[in-house]
Formats: C-alpha cells, structure tokens, sequence
C-alpha cells in the first residue's frame, strides 16, 4: 500500500494545487484526516468554527434549521470542495449545519493552527487569501443566483 | 393550396396526464389528415376554443410522427384550460413554427444540454435525437437544474437516461429537504464541474431555461473556452401571431417566434444584455 504524507495530501487538492511545497509542509503540522461516516453531523450552527474541511471523497449537505420547519438543505459539497469559511471570520462559529451524506474523506486543517502561522508568515496569510477567496465567491455567486428562485414562472 | 398559418387545426387529446403538481403533458393526433413533421426546437400556438391561444414547444420525439407532444404549466387563463385536458377533448393546433436546435448539424462533438425548470421539455425533442443517433457524437451531457426535488420534470425518464453508460446526467435542485441525497445548488455549479474535465472547443451547447438561468450558464460555458458560436439558446417573450407579423415577440430587429425562438449565442449576445428589452 503506498502512503503519502498529508503535504501531498494537500497538494493533491483543487485549492492548494498552486500551493508550493515549503508552504505545504507548514500547513500540513495543522492537518488530520477526517473520516464520517454517512448520515453523521460534522458540525451543528452554533459550533466553534475551529476546523476547516477539505472534502476528498463523498458529500456533504450544508443545512439550516429554523423553528416548526423541517432542516432545508441548502447547498451540496464534493470531492474538491472547501467545507466551512467561518473559521477566518470572527467570532468564529459555523452559521449552518453540515451532515454527511454518504461516507466522506476529507482533510482537516485546524484553525487556530492554521491563523497563527498566517500571523507569523503573512506571505502564507496572502497565499491562502488569494486560493480560498474565489472558491469563496463562486459560491456566492451560486447562492445570489438560487436567492432569485429563477425557476418560479418558465417556459414549456 | 398551402395551410393557411392563422387558422388552427383540430387535435384531439390521445392521453393527458400530470407531470407536477402544475405542470401536465398531453399528446395529441390530428383529427383532419396527417400530423405535420417538426423540428426539435420549435413551438406549436395551442387554442384552447373559447379561452384563447397560447404558445408551447413541442417536447416529444421528432422521429415519432404519429403523436404530438406538448408539457405545459398552469400559469394562467390558457394554460389553465390546456393543463387541464382530459382524454378524447379537442383543442386547435397551429404550426409547428420558429428556429430548431440545429443538434443534427453537430454530430462529431460533445453535446452539452442545460436545462433549468421547465426548460428541459424544449429541449427533450434534441436530447431524444441525440440519444436515438448516440454513436454520432462524442459524447453527451445533460445538466438540468430544478428549484427542488418535487419540480423536477420527466423523473423517470431522467432516470433512464442516467443508467445509459454513454451519456453523463447531472441534476441539481436549488433547496431541499433531508433525504434528498442529490446536488443542491444552481445549474452552473455541476455545469463547471462537467466542463471542468472536457474539453470546451469540442462542446456545442443547447441552453433552455429562465433568461437569467441562460445568461449565467453561457458565462461558464465561455469561461470553459466553448466557442460561442457553438452555444444556443431558447429565448421566450409574448407571441400572438407566430409569423412575425403582429410584433408581440419583437426582441431587437427580430422577432422570436420568426426568427426565433433558438437563436446562436453570438446573434444575440447584445441584446441579452440590454436591460430595456
């Protein structure tokens, strides 16, 4: 059985693809494998944004919960996608519930761990800005178009 | 002497059933002489007599000439009365009219459907020729976004479509409720995935849906490097006559149900980003 480092890990992932190995090797000491199994909460609203999940296999279903309503499901992740970005934003809690829906892999990288190294190095800190912003607007974009509910009056 | 276009002919209404809650599909057969031949792609003006006239694409199987089909949703008077047919009633027909998918010119590419809501039944007579000459293109992906699990049309049929080895099916609702163990998330997200792994020079792209579903699925289609002559979309606005003659339908210096409703990307890129029309 081959085994890789979780800096290969990493690298192996969309988002820090175009990151360099020194860089990986710095992020990996805040790195762990995560393994749920499907149907299992990975975090609840509320919670300490304390990780960021990078999703290697299976998928996620970001829910929300409002009183007298069932849970909506608001947004799917995959293999490749980020899970969570309350983790750079104070006060650092997760706004959403996120479940799995079938078996997922994914790497953690621990938040804390992974904002004092952005204090220490700054050129990591711009690194991380400039990869996981645009995943960040992506799905922003996604969610502005699916707060129009375009497909209330159509064509046929 | 050649059918006069403004005079509808009488259909009758073979089977009727309900697809959605709104949403029916009729198909129908000419009760004077033969049923007209279509093109994937374009629209028929049903009347419902004594209610009025409304305009709906066709949504069955071009290579099946024995029946007409038609899916429509119960927006209003019209829709209303032509949604709530039953088996044996009788409505007028006239048509087929408008621009095709022009699918059977671009055999040899990977064939991107985009369907969003009910955008999928203009585009089914394509998928259907598609799907019937498969070993004429190189590949074959629909991506058809829904607002949520209990609108999504032709579920069983998407189904088969899904268990074909050769054709790739990726369907995404905007919200739903647990249990539902598919995407959500707008129609470009699976879409970027999908262009994500082919490559954009070789895809022709047919798009069906609300205008601002088309306009941001074209947006990832070029960012992909689809060429936008390679890209088509269906475009709606109030037809009447059908002819290009009353100007309901006017959308520039064209008319939609004339020179319409399909239309290449780069004939009507600039006005899709007029606000005024």
């Amino acid at each position: 059985m081959e085994i890789h480092g979780l800096g290969e890990t990493l690298a192996a992932h969309p988002v820090f693809k175009h990151f360099d190995k020194e860089t990986l090797d710095l992020l990996a000491g805040c790195a762990r494998n995560e393994h749920f199994r499907a149907g299992q909460a990975i975090y609840s609203e509320g919670d300490a944004a304390d990780k960021v999940f990078l999703i290697r296999e299976g998928d996620i279903a970001v829910e929300i919960s409002a009183p007298q309503h069932e849970p909506i499901i608001v947004e799917t992740l995959r293999a490749g996608d980020i899970l969570g970005w309350s983790w750079m934003v104070p006060p650092y809690k997760h706004m959403s519930d996120a479940r799995a829906l079938n078996d997922v892999r994914a790497i953690s990288l621990d938040a804390t761990c992974m904002r004092n190294k952005a204090e220490q190095t700054p050129a990591l800190g711009y690194q991380m800005f400039k990869h996981f912003v645009p995943h960040m607007a992506v799905r922003f974009r996604a969610l502005r178009m699916q707060l129009l509910d375009v497909y209330g009056t159509n064509k046929g | 002497m050649a059918q006069d276009p403004m005079l509808p002919r009488r259909y009758r209404v073979k089977r009727a059933w309900s697809e959605l809650s709104d949403v029916s599909t009729m198909e129908l057969e000419p009760i004077d002489g033969e049923a007209v031949p279509f093109a994937p792609g374009q629209f028929n003006m049903l009347y419902a007599f004594g209610v009025g006239e409304v305009a709906i694409s066709i949504s069955g199987d071009a290579a099946d000439t024995d029946k007409l089909v038609h899916t429509i949703r119960n927006v209003g008077a019209i829709s209303g009365a032509l949604a709530g047919v039953s088996d044996g009633d009788v409505i007028g027909v006239r048509g087929p009219f408008g621009s095709a998918w022009p699918v059977a010119q671009e055999t040899g590419r990977h064939i991107v459907f985009v369907a969003g809501g009910l955008g999928l039944a203009p585009l089914r007579p394509a998928i259907y020729h598609v799907l019937n000459n498969r070993e004429q293109y190189s590949g074959m992906t629909l991506v058809y976004g829904a607002r949520s699990p209990d609108d999504l049309l032709y579920a069983d049929e998407i189904k088969a479509w899904k268990s074909r080895f050769d054709t790739e099916v990726e369907i995404t609702v905007d919200h739903a409720a647990p249990g539902w163990t598919g995407q959500v998330g707008v129609v470009t997200v699976p879409l970027d995935r999908t262009l994500s792994g082919s490559n954009g020079a070789e895809v022709s792209a047919f798009v069906c849906g609300p205008e601002i579903m088309m306009r941001f699925s074209v947006m990832s289609l070029m960012a992909a490097g689809v060429p936008e002559d390679k890209v088509w979309i269906s475009m709606e606005r109030n037809m009447k006559c059908a002819i290009g003659f009353c100007g309901h339908c006017q959308f520039g210096g064209d008319f939609i149900c004339r020179d319409g409703p399909v239309f290449r990307h780069d004939q009507v890129s600039r006005l899709i980003a007029k606000k005024e029309i």
